[in-house]
């Protein structure tokens, strides 16, 4: 029997629905309603939340003194050719482990994954070193690269749950049929695991995009992308609250509208493996 | 042309050996049968032959030329799998073509032999669509139409009708054998279900533990089965096995069989006596199983005798039909 649901038990829950989802839209909304006051009223004691006078001048300034196109541009490089990068070294790999697997893919896997396990700032030295000597500091490139590594165990991760979901016969048919393993991939398998491959490049897109410690570290202008630019209006001295808040919506704003647009993806994506 | 022949095969998955030593001639043109109980490696024996495993031991031979190190592509054979496995995100003219494509063959021939394949199916109306929405039958059409378009050496086919409803298996089972005789194309066909083994080989092997038990013509299996395993396996109902000493002492065997449809049943008279457990009615036939004196045996007779539950009866095997077997189980032949 399916559970009764009264008018009463509707709208509790609805409330507490409503309460969970501000509670944890607040920061984001704090931010917008802060990045629309002018720095006296973003500071003030106490707190204004829709009564104040809403300003656009932040976003003037911020655009005025660093250049946003720029700084996005090098968001969407380095989080895009990233991602590609990885899609790219992924999804063979994912079709060997997924359907010609060894007793040691398992542990193959396992072992990818522990190394998202370690602080980033471990490797910081060698890898900034690394990147002084080859000349890769402050290029997109590097970051590419770099980022495209970092996120590669969970792109291989995810396209291996996607993949041992599509039946061994459909590849063997296509053996059969003469695919050579090439065409395999390229004619059956990407083509029949689009929706989990779109799902991996969205959330690593993502994850790319709001990459902070790599970005800030081994960047200063040229390739900067958005985390940069906003970390150059967090300063201990003086007020840039609201200039902070406005550099933070721009660069959100891009990939708030990618994520509204791609919901059903990203969800599929979150909860990968779990639902066939 | 099409003629196969395994050389000593093994197969081995690490320490497990399923294919112990098979060796097989299966002449061009013929409809082979792989039959045996699940797990007897009839379903490895055929991906062996089709290149999608590769063997540990011995050769693999298609009109006389070793192909054992060959991948599947190379070896000109078409597979039509039990999950169908046909491409779901392409139509039904790309699931068939895709071979020819594979081949590099012009688009035109490939849109031509596709649809003289799709009219041999009746799958011409199909086309356009996609695996997703056809029904079962029309989707082992597809996988059948994809074996046919490239003309191939052979046809495998790994318990292609598993997944259909009885009515239509028997259909799909008709059309298969008849699309055979008229290709005139070898085919090596694996199934679990003996009447289908029957129905449609030219010559059937029967496999058990990854040996082959016997190969032989349908009705040789049915007639001259080489030991107890073939003779109770080929067969609806199975066979009556006796191995009671004085009973199969007589006929100088260690055990006898007979088959059910071979023992007349009577009220009265001579033979062995027995009671009727179950009589089942079918209308056509009647089958009983009774507890005999020689243990259980089941009878099977044509129409209504009369009979029924706890009826005591006299049983006679029709002494030309009786198998004898050695303490092997395999089959003497020497007459007495």
């Amino acid at each position: 029997m399916a559970r009764a649901v009264t008018p009463a038990h509707r709208i509790t829950v609805t409330i507490a629905a409503w309460a969970v989802g501000i509670v944890i839209a607040f920061p984001i909304i704090w931010m917008v309603l802060t990045s629309f006051k002018t720095e006296l009223e973003a500071s003030s004691l106490p707190p204004k939340f829709v009564f104040f006078d809403w300003t656009v001048e932040n976003y003037a300034i911020v655009q005025q003194r660093s250049d946003y196109l720029h700084h996005a541009m090098n968001s969407l490089i380095i989080a895009g050719g990233s991602v590609l990068l990885a899609l790219i070294i992924a999804i063979p790999a994912a079709w060997a482990m997924a359907f010609a697997p060894t007793e040691r893919t398992r542990g193959t896997l396992l072992w990818m994954l522990s190394t998202k396990m370690m602080p980033p700032v471990g490797v910081m030295v060698p890898i900034y070193l690394f990147f002084r000597d080859f000349g890769l500091l402050d290029t997109r490139i590097g970051l590419v690269g770099l980022l495209c590594l970092a996120n590669l165990p969970i792109v291989v991760w995810m396209l291996f749950t996607y993949f041992k979901e599509i039946p061994k016969d459909i590849l063997e048919a296509a053996r059969m049929d003469g695919a050579t393993i090439g065409k395999e991939l390229i004619h059956v398998l990407t083509p029949m695991a689009v929706p989990g491959i779109a799902s991996t490049l969205l959330l690593n897109f993502i994850l790319a995009w709001n990459e902070a410690f790599w970005t800030l570290v081994l960047t200063s202008s040229n390739a900067a992308p958005l985390t940069a630019f906003i970390a150059s209006y967090s300063s201990p001295e003086g007020l840039f609250w609201a200039k902070l808040s406005a550099a933070s919506t721009m660069a959100i704003a891009p990939i708030l509208v990618l994520g509204w647009f791609s919901q059903r993806q990203l969800v599929r994506g979150l909860t990968f493996g779990a639902v066939k | 042309m099409g003629s196969i022949v395994l050389d000593g095969v093994c197969k081995s998955f690490g320490s497990v050996e399923i294919i112990k030593g098979v060796d097989l001639e299966i002449a061009d043109k013929s409809f082979v049968v792989f039959v045996g109980p699940s797990g007897c490696g009839k379903s490895t024996l055929l991906r062996l032959i089709a290149g999608l495993e590769d063997i540990t031991e011995g050769k693999v031979l298609i009109d006389g030329a070793d192909v054992s190190r060959l991948p599947p592509a190379k070896r000109g054979l078409s597979m039509v799998f039990q999950s169908y496995a046909l491409y779901p995100h392409m139509t039904v003219r790309s699931n068939i073509g895709f071979g020819l494509k594979m081949a590099g063959m012009a688009k035109d021939k490939i849109a031509q032999r596709v649809e003289a394949a799709a009219a041999k199916l009746n799958l011409t109306p199909y086309l356009d669509r996609r695996p997703g929405q056809l029904s079962g039958g029309q989707r082992q059409r597809v996988a059948i139409g994809r074996a046919i378009v490239r003309e191939p050496k052979a046809f495998l086919f790994d318990e292609p009708l598993s997944n259909l409803d009885a009515a239509l298996r028997v259909q799909m089972r008709l059309e298969i054998a008849t699309l055979q005789k008229t290709l005139g194309t070898t085919a090596i066909y694996v199934t679990h279900d003996q009447v289908e083994a029957m129905t449609m080989a030219d010559k059937i092997v029967v496999l058990n533990a990854g040996k082959v038990e016997q190969y032989g013509t349908p009705l040789e299996l049915y007639e001259r089965p080489a030991n107890t395993f073939v003779a109770g396996f080929i067969g609806s109902p199975k066979m009556n096995f006796v191995s009671e000493q004085n009973v199969a002492g007589q006929y100088g065997a260690t055990s006898i069989g007979v088959r059910p449809e071979h023992i007349v049943i009577k009220r009265d008279g001579q033979g062995w006596p027995g009671r009727i457990a179950i009589a089942e009615h079918l209308g056509s036939d009647t089958f009983f199983y009774v507890e005999s004196d020689v243990g259980r045996i089941t009878v099977r007779t044509a129409g209504e005798l009369g009979l029924s539950t706890g009826d005591q009866v006299r049983l006679n095997p029709d002494p030309a039909r009786i198998h004898r077997f050695d303490k092997d189980g395999n089959a003497i032949r020497t007459l007495q």
